[in-house]
């Protein structure tokens, strides 16, 4: 155990070497300067003596809600890089867009990296700034952490993992089963803006215009739209599986049906265009800054103006409506005014021969 | 998007609709029984259920979903050889990714993979070659498929290949020829279709002369379309108009992308590269003659067949599986004794179950509405 979280003034170790070797893991001085190097440097966390865990005031955080949340999140991609954000910032916002659409305020966070031998000391850091620059801005701590590193070969460059907690404003009850007919739904922006960044930054399609990734934490956005629309039934971010997971999840958990109408559903252009040549479907494509919102039919006016009037949700539009027949499914209105179901998937999307 | 929306349009969709309800009324009096039309194409198999096309049609049309999805009819004993060359140390087997779920007689393609082969999914056979060059110590191998939609940039990646005197890379060729396919449909005994939707696509390449015999020998009309709904909406009346006419003529639909004589570089290419096998197996259908090309012997040295052992072993269908009804349009897909039980998306046994060309899998997905309401 390594945790970085406490508060003692000391001075900080630094690595010397270009690259991370097993050393670096093994739990002598190079992990100690390795740690300190990149995580405390760049969580800004130097303040105290380290101990092996964070410690709450039970009194400090029942001042914002009455119930905690607990979550946690793995995250493995390829390239670490991409338009619009790297493995960092998706550690971050994922885990707080999870709190978030439970209805919690995030505050802390703890940090797991498994690192494979070999990778630039350099990638760490720029990793752990652009993790303590999503934090800050988005005002979470990352209070604990771990790190270890295996052989070359045993992971992939860099895995990292998030658990977060969160505390619960009072009054707030949402959930996958709370969906009633006549409900609306509503999503925050364009779908399936980083799934269409991964499979591109991965390089094997020479496109012309970059896609950016929505990566983005939701919080704020959801304290306005809880604002706005307190009756809300529940909230989910669409990530794997994109938004026709959800969807499907909301219909089965509610036994309601859910009419989705194909104009409405709000994807970007470029990704349009990008699905169109490889045979995939947006509504499948994974995001990582957009939500999905069942409101009473009598707020959704409120909420979508509400999130209208956010940066994270200038796009927002009302995609679907809760039916009472066919439950646990998820029909879709075609642009041509034909009806199809739209299923949950089995695995990935694979692109089509032709 | 440009030049795609218009051929989304609501509007003109309503139009058509009338149109095409009023031509099935003047021919449903005169016949007896449903107008059946195949759209041989999966592509159109996926348009039709992607914009819910079935269900704006007029109920005494049917539309057949016919053979032409090239993962689909992929028998298993192929697939088993493409793991057999995946397994072998040093090679890199690339593949189309709809391919990695279609089951061979032991495990796919992604089973192959997570057992240690070295498998990789890309989006051209020009990438494989890529890839060959970036590892001259491995062979890379192209696992080649479809119709004449993608040939010609299989064997235009041969001809590049041998340009170059790249040696470490071939191809597995299963290329199909969908004439020989339409005419075994055509003299299958349980035959019952009135017109046809040709593959857009595939008559980029070939042209239109390639069908004739299907209006003068066997007298049912064609028409080549596109894969937009409106392109398909407007073949769809144009074959109910020859029906109704009492003309079996060829017809094309597409002709912004389709000329009669079709593309003669690709053209070129294609015969340079192969010849046509004497007979081919098909999953479902069984051996058709000439339905299938190999490389010719001068490019040998770029033929995985040649350079690999394989097992080229005949794996019957499992006896189960209802596939061969189906693409002939004998049964629909639900009406299979597997469909959704024991043959599902996650577990296909079929291979219609597998890609999202296939019928039974797009029925799966995005059917079950207008069936439901019907059956």
């Amino acid at each position: 155990m390594n945790e970085m979280h406490v508060r003692r003034r000391r001075k900080l170790g630094k690595v010397q070497v270009p690259a991370v070797t097993l050393a670096h893991g093994a739990g002598g001085r190079a992990m100690k300067d390795l740690i300190d190097d990149v995580f405390i440097t760049a969580f800004d966390a130097s303040g105290g003596p380290l101990e092996d865990q964070a410690r709450f005031s039970l009194n400090d955080l029942a001042r914002h809600g009455d119930r905690l949340a607990f979550t946690t999140d793995a995250f493995v991609v390829d390239p670490l890089f991409f338009p619009g954000g790297d493995i960092g910032t998706l550690a971050v916002c994922g885990t707080i867009n999870d709190l978030a659409v439970g209805g919690a305020l995030p505050l802390y966070l703890s940090c797991a990296v498994i690192v494979e031998e070999g990778i630039a000391v350099e990638t760490l850091r720029r990793v752990a700034r652009s993790m303590a620059d999503t934090a800050r801005s988005a005002g979470v701590s990352i209070v604990t952490g771990d790190t270890k590193v295996v052989n070359r070969g045993a992971c992939d460059k860099l895995f990292i993992t998030t658990s977060g907690v969160g505390v619960i404003r009072p009054h707030i009850d949402l959930g996958v089963n709370r969906a009633r007919p006549s409900d609306v739904v509503l999503v925050n922006g364009f779908l399936g803006d980083h799934g269409a960044a991964i499979l591109e930054a991965r390089g094997e399609l020479a496109l012309r215009s970059p896609i950016a990734s929505d990566c983005a934490p939701l919080h704020d956005l959801v304290s306005v739209l809880l604002a706005a629309a307190p009756g809300m039934r529940c909230l989910r971010d669409a990530t794997r599986g994109g938004v026709a997971t959800v969807l499907n999840e909301i219909a089965e958990g509610s036994r309601v049906g859910l009419e989705v109408e194909e104009a409405g559903v709000p994807v970007r252009e470029e990704v349009r265009g990008f699905c169109e040549i490889l045979g995939l479907d947006p509504l499948y494509l994974a995001n990582e800054g957009k939500l999905v919102a069942v409101v009473p039919a009598e707020q959704a006016d409120a909420a979508l103006a509400a999130l209208r009037a956010h940066p994270f949700g200038e796009h927002a539009a009302i995609i679907a409506r809760v039916t009472d027949s066919e439950h646990g499914r998820v029909v879709m209105r075609t642009i041509l005014g034909g009806r199809r179901i739209v299923d949950m998937l089995v695995g990935d999307q694979l692109p089509r021969i032709c | 998007m440009k030049y795609v929306d218009e051929f989304r349009d609501g509007r003109r969709t309503a139009g058509l609709i009338g149109a095409i309800e009023e031509l099935s009324q003047t021919i449903g009096s005169a016949t007896e029984g449903p107008i059946r039309i195949m759209e041989v194409c999966g592509g159109h198999t996926h348009s039709i259920f992607r914009y819910g096309i079935e269900g704006l049609l007029p109920r005494q049309i049917e539309l057949i979903h016919g053979p032409g999805c090239p993962v689909c009819v992929l028998p298993m004993g192929r697939i088993d050889d493409c793991i057999a060359i995946a397994e072998q140390p040093r090679v890199i087997f690339t593949t189309f990714g709809d391919a990695m779920r279609v089951p061979g007689s032991r495990m796919s393609l992604l089973q192959a993979k997570a057992d240690g082969a070295d498998i990789r999914m890309v989006y051209s056979p020009t990438d494989a070659l890529n890839l060959a060059r970036r590892h001259p110590d491995r062979e890379v191998v192209f696992f080649g498929l479809g119709f004449e939609t993608t040939m010609p940039s299989t064997a235009l990646t041969v001809l590049q290949a041998e340009a170059e005197s790249v040696t470490n890379f071939s191809v597995f060729c299963n290329h199909i020829t969908i004439v020989p396919t339409i005419k075994a449909i055509l003299d299958s005994p349980d035959m019952q279709i009135d017109g046809f939707l040709g593959p857009g696509h595939v008559s980029m390449v070939i042209g239109t002369a390639p069908y004739e015999f299907i209006g003068h020998h066997y007298r049912k009309p064609l028409v080549v379309a596109g894969f937009e709904p409106l392109d398909i909406l407007q073949s769809i009346w144009m074959v109910l108009k020859q029906i109704k006419e009492g003309r079996s003529e060829i017809e094309n639909q597409y002709a912004r992308v389709v000329v009669d004589g079709g593309n003669a570089a690709a053209l070129q290419a294609v015969t340079k590269v192969y010849e046509i096998r004497p007979f081919f197996e098909w999953r479902g259908m069984g051996s058709i003659d000439h339905s299938g090309v190999k490389m010719r012997d001068a490019y040998a040295r770029f033929d995985a067949e040649r350079k690999f052992a394989i097992p080229n072993l005949s794996i019957p269908d499992p006896k189960a599986c209802q596939c061969g009804e189906v693409l002939k349009g004998v049964i629909k897909p639900h009406q299979c004794k597997v469909f959704g039980t024991a043959c599902t998306p996650e577990t296909p046994i079929g291979a219609l179950m597998v890609s999202s060309e296939g019928a039974c899998a797009a029925y799966f997905q995005y059917g079950g509405i207008r069936r439901a309401g019907s059956a």
